[in-house]
């Protein structure tokens, strides 16, 4: 098949960036997406052009490295699917791509479609996590959890960071990354302990670096790879609430 | 040939790790607040060994290249990590996890060590449930077991077919707690690309900032590799494309010596190539073999539709083969056998490397629901990728590169050769021998860095309490950082017409033909020499677009190939070297009448440490004899 | 002592916008109550009857004042938060977002302030002439609480009924997400009757937007 490409071209965080056009031949609908932009690299290196800078590690979504705006979607037009996931199959031939970076405040661009997600680090470390010392920990069987409990806390855990909802949030709002790993520690008692610490700090500091507001559109959802749902949202609202009118 | 010391504590094999725990030194409170420690790398192990270290009160620095330490290819670990709880009350035990390893790994790893990382897998669980890590329960909240590998008992601990990123997101948590408390800073965006040395030992590193280009010197008193494996040196494989060996191989040219580097275990049930751009091969869960049936027609080249293809013109090569075992063989059996099949011109799908693995039997007993409920998300994500679906048409799966044993020889304590520098997780040699037991990787590399590394690099540092801060502005870190900074600028003044891609992916072709599920003298010798070539055409026709001192995805890529290209050489090396077949590692010269591996244990009971000489001359090689003092050694048949 | 916090975090203020949502939720009930006694066909007795109760009771007069701070407390968060909202992404997308959402979520603040103008619009017609603020439309009573006269008159016009009805449909569309979102918001969402409540959302938002339609319809075309 023969694609159209619009890619956003930036060469560092200062510059001001632009769209370029380029013409793609023989690509394969085999081709994972991020192969079809190794092979328009390979081109341009051909011709003398700078490649595009993309993120990308792993290449079978789980890493959450990779994360481009595809025709007006987080990681493309497939739901649950990675942008590394997504193949060329489910684009028509002749087919004009248009290719951004994740677009946010919290996100600044690096260069090209690479972006800076440490913002994510950030929030985590004011509180994603546990405080357990190695050395620490009682029996892994002395605490029974209940399964669909423990289950639910897998779902949650199952993030991959990669801020596909931040870029599908009309706000650029990072509510459903946060309330998954709240929601992970709070269903599980060993989380129990700082559950209310916990959720204080990460949303201050979520606010602290600007990220937007729910307005409860659910594009995150729709949107997350690993389909983590918006109820973690109500429920990371009433931790939130009974740490901050309940909670001592 | 010097004789490796790899100060195994004296004892009976059950007590020498408590006993060797209480004769470690330790280092004060106060004091470790004066101790500086680097790790690089932060899949499980590294990201555990910097928590640990950092709980403990010591500064440590950890580098990774990606923008986020969760990022490390642990992430992608789907089965399992094993311990021995005993839960399933199957008669497991600290000794039987250790001799299925043992076992498993065709009698080439260190006793001692192997016993140590089954000693400790009970702690690792209980850790990462206090870590919140949600593995799979049963209906009474307690903690559930599935069997893997092909072993007797029921011992993996699970998360779905996510337990690796479980674990990550484990030791990550852990890690930011002490990014919060202050005692870990992170470098993520760093290439490491040399380790200093100072006065015979590890003081620091050179890293690139992979941003702005730069080169940073850090100094420190210990340095701590946990850069996984290598085997992306096939190009294809199921490692992230940007998993590199260059730390290793750094720490190798400075003096470390790398054990048995041709051991690499090719995982039977990946998704096969599908077009001539691609990066990656995705792993198929080995889980699948419980109820797939392994075939290839048996005519030759025959290209009807897999469904059309009548049951008497099947060809159940596994089923055959190995009637005992059939489509559960080993990781290793499998591979092979499904390469023999292709290689004789049976091979099916567009490239003829591939084979068919069928659940039309098991639907049709058990029902599509059964099936799904077993396999849905992994059907699902074949049909993603290959645009086929399973249950109605075979899936297509071919071996692929997944796991290296081999890696930097290290002593009881984790130490490499170079005094200083410790080597943990995939990256070391030492747990695996010849071949890794599904589940024991996880296992291991958080072992290493939650409850042995920290205790062994303390009896290390006593040494250092009163070295005070290492200046990273002596001769020797200047001279490194002037090494590194050469070496990138050579690479981008070649300005020759092929890119670090197209050098990869020779590369990997060579290493795949001749030093890949099976090899033999003539081809070792042959890759041996087209390595060789490789190497001086990429050092004359090399392209790197780009500048030094920008973000610069191609000069990355061609450091990590440079550096490939000389590790590929010596895995040919270690593979020549080792005349016998084990585990993995499959020699044609040394097989049975019916093909099956021959293990040579009079000549090759050792482990091949290899020291390196100079870019011209090769490797020199020392051999740490292993002794089995608990086990007796048998041979493996799967008939 | 704890310090005061003055920057109330975006959950706080989102759970404070929601909880004034849900009450002039609650007024639009008892309002069109009320409008609807306009309909018995007794030349607004019953209605009338209505108001002076209303106008009477203390307890409706501090439940008004209430009502402001309301809306006061609504509008101000929501504009606030809009504003936050844009600067979270400075760059915008090329291609707006195609993907999956709840749509009328998208336009809260466009439906809001269309809300907002019929507000003052409504306020002109009947709230600023109970106050003597504005003078009697038409001059058609002398009693600035004859609401049941000023909407007969104000109806008859052909303009303004279509400008009622077409802010009505706007706050059903507002109504519609409000009612689901003010559930989420304030942490209730639950697997079993989360699909309920968004149905019940978008019931309470065709009733109250066509209950308020039913009025200028009646007097224009049936009186």
């Amino acid at each position: 098949m023969n694609i159209k490409l619009k890619i956003w071209r930036q060469k560092n965080a200062q510059s001001k960036g632009k769209f370029e056009t380029y013409s793609l031949n023989d690509v394969s609908p085999e081709m994972g997406f991020l192969e079809m932009l190794d092979y328009l690299n390979q081109e341009l290196i051909s011709k003398g052009e700078d490649p595009v800078a993309i993120d990308h590690d792993c290449r079978e979504g789980i890493c959450g490295s990779c994360g481009l705006y595809i025709n007006g979607q987080p990681h493309g037009p497939e739901p649950k699917t990675t942008t590394c996931e997504l193949r060329m199959r489910s684009f028509k031939d002749g087919s004009l791509i248009t290719v951004e970076p994740f677009r946010s405040r919290m996100f600044p661009v690096i260069k090209d479609l690479l972006i800076d997600r440490s913002a994510f680090d950030k929030i985590l470390i004011a509180g994603g996590f546990i405080s357990s010392n190695t050395g620490t920990a009682p029996e892994a069987n002395s605490i029974p959890v209940c399964k669909k409990k423990s289950d639910k806390a897998f779902d949650m855990a199952a993030c991959i960071g990669c801020g596909a909802c931040v870029a599908a949030c009309k706000n650029a709002s990072a509510m459903l990354f946060v309330a998954a790993k709240i929601n992970q520690y709070a269903l599980l008692p060993q989380g129990k302990v700082e559950a209310a610490e916990r959720v204080k700090k990460m949303v201050a500091k979520m606010d602290e670096l600007g990220f937007g507001s729910c307005s409860n559109t659910y594009a995150c959802e729709a949107k997350c790879p690993k389909g983590i749902s918006v109820s973690a949202i109500a429920k990371m609202n009433r931790e939130f609430l009974h740490a901050k009118i309940v909670a001592e | 040939m010097t004789k490796l010391d790899a100060k195994i504590p004296a004892g009976p094999l059950s007590e020498k790790w408590t006993t060797h725990k209480n004769n470690l030194r330790l280092v004060n409170p106060a004091n470790k607040k004066r101790i500086d420690i680097i790790v690089v790398g932060t899949g499980l192990a590294g990201a555990s060994a910097a928590s640990s270290l950092g709980e403990m009160g010591y500064n440590v620095k950890v580098f990774c290249y990606s923008d986020t330490p969760r990022r490390a290819h642990s992430v992608a670990a789907q089965g399992g990590i094993n311990a021995a709880k005993n839960y399933k009350n199957d008669g497991d035990s600290v000794y039987r996890l250790f001799y299925d390893m043992i076992k498993g790994g065709d009698f080439r790893a260190r006793e001692a060590n192997v016993y140590r990382a089954a000693e400790v897998s009970n702690d690792v669980i209980d850790h990462y449930i206090a870590l919140g890590v949600p593995f799979a329960r049963d209906y009474g909240g307690y903690l559930d077991n599935r069997s893997f590998g092909g072993v007797q008992v029921s011992r993996t601990f699970y998360a779905k077919g996510q337990t690796g990123q479980q674990c990550i997101l484990g030791t990550y948590s852990s890690l930011l707690r002490q990014v919060d408390k202050g005692t870990v800073v992170m470098y993520p965006r760093y290439d490491v690309l040399d380790i200093v040395k100072v006065e015979g030992k590890a003081r620091g590193i050179i890293a690139r900032n992979l941003v702005n280009g730069e080169l940073e010197r850090h100094s420190a008193h210990a340095v701590i590799l946990a850069t996984g494996g290598y085997g992306t040196v096939y190009y294809l494989s199921t490692l992230a494309v940007n998993s590199n060996a260059s730390a290793a191989w750094a720490a190798y040219k400075k003096g470390a010596f790398f054990g048995n580097p041709s051991f690499v275990q090719i995982h039977p049930t990946s998704i096969p190539v599908l077009n001539e751009f691609q990066s990656k091969l995705t792993l198929m869960s080995e889980s699948l073999r419980n109820d797939g049936r392994v075939w290839v027609p048996k005519n030759k080249g025959d290209k009807r539709k897999p469904v059309d293809i009548p049951e008497e013109e099947r060809d159940y090569y596994l089923e055959r083969r190995y009637p005992a075992f059939g489509n559960l063989v080993p990781r290793d059996v499998a591979s092979r056998a499904a390469k023999e099949r292709c290689d004789a011109g049976y091979g099916v799908g567009d490239t003829g490397l591939s084979v068919y693995l069928d659940f039309k039997d098991a639907i049709e007993k058990q029902g599509k629901k059964t099936i799904e409920n077993k396999y849905g998300n992994l059907f699902e994500m074949y049909e993603k990728i290959s645009g086929e679906n399973p249950y109605e048409t075979p899936m297509r799966i071919y071996p692929a590169g997944h796991y290296t044993m081999g890696g930097l020889w290290v002593d009881y304590n984790l130490m490499t050769t170079v005094p200083g520098l410790f080597s943990i997780g995939e990256s070391n040699f030492s747990d695996h021998g010849a071949n890794r037991l599904g589940a024991s990787s996880l296992m291991q590399c958080s072992g290493d860095g939650y409850f042995i590394l920290p205790y062994t690099i303390s009896d290390y540092l006593a040494d250092d309490i009163r070295t005070g801060k290492i200046s990273s502005d002596t001769p020797e870190f200047i001279q490194a950082e002037k090494n590194t900074s050469d070496k990138i600028k050579r690479l981008l003044s070649i300005n020759g017409n092929q890119t670090p891609l197209t050098f990869h992916k020779k590369l990997g072709k060579i290493m795949w033909d001749y030093c890949g599920m099976v090899r033999n003298e003539e081809g070792l010798k042959k890759a041996i020499e087209l390595i060789d070539a490789l190497k001086e055409a990429f050092w004359s026709d090399l392209k790197v677009a780009g500048k030094a001192d920008e973000l610069n995805q191609e000069l990355e890529k061609a450091l990590r190939v440079a550096d490939f290209i000389e590790l590929a050489k010596l895995m040919c090396y270690d593979g020549l070297n080792r005349k016998e077949s084990c585990g993995a590692h499959f020699r044609e010269e040394s097989q049975t009448e019916n093909g099956e591996a021959r293990r040579q244990d009079d000549a090759y009971s050792f482990v091949a440490a290899w020291a390196y000489t100079d870019d011209e001359n090769p490797p020199q090689l020392h051999k740490e004899e292993l002794v089995f003092e608990n086990v007796a050694v048998k041979e493996r048949s799967y008939e | 002592m704890r310090k005061l916090n003055l920057r109330p975090s975006t959950i706080s203020s989102k759970v404070v916008m929601a909880l004034a949502g849900v009450f002039l939720m609650l007024f639009l009930v008892v309002h069109l109550f009320l409008n609807l006694l306009m309909l018995m066909g007794d030349e607004g007795e019953t209605f009338s009857n209505a108001v002076v109760f209303m106008t009477e009771n203390p307890a409706v007069k501090i439940f008004e004042y209430v009502l402001f701070a309301g809306f006061i407390i609504h509008i101000i968060i929501g504009l606030l938060i809009e504003i936050k909202n844009y600067f979270a992404r400075p760059v915008k997308y090329a291609v707006s977002n195609t993907s999956k959402t709840s749509f009328f979520s998208k336009y809260m603040i466009h439906t809001g302030l269309i809300i907002l103008i019929f507000l003052i619009i409504h306020f002109t017609h009947f709230f600023f002439v109970k106050l003597n603020l504005v003078d009697i439309p038409g001059d058609i009573t002398t009693d600035n609480h004859d609401f049941y006269a000023m909407a007969k008159y104000l109806f008859k016009n052909g303009i303004y009924t279509l400008i009622y009805i077409i802010s009505f449909v706007f706050l059903g569309f507002h109504l519609n997400h409000a009612f689901q979102s003010a559930f989420q918001t304030l942490g209730l969402n639950h697997p079993r009757y989360t699909p309920f409540i968004k149905a019940l959302s978008s019931i309470y938002a065709i009733v109250v937007s066509m209950g308020y339609s039913i009025i200028p319809i009646y007097f224009y075309f049936f009186y």
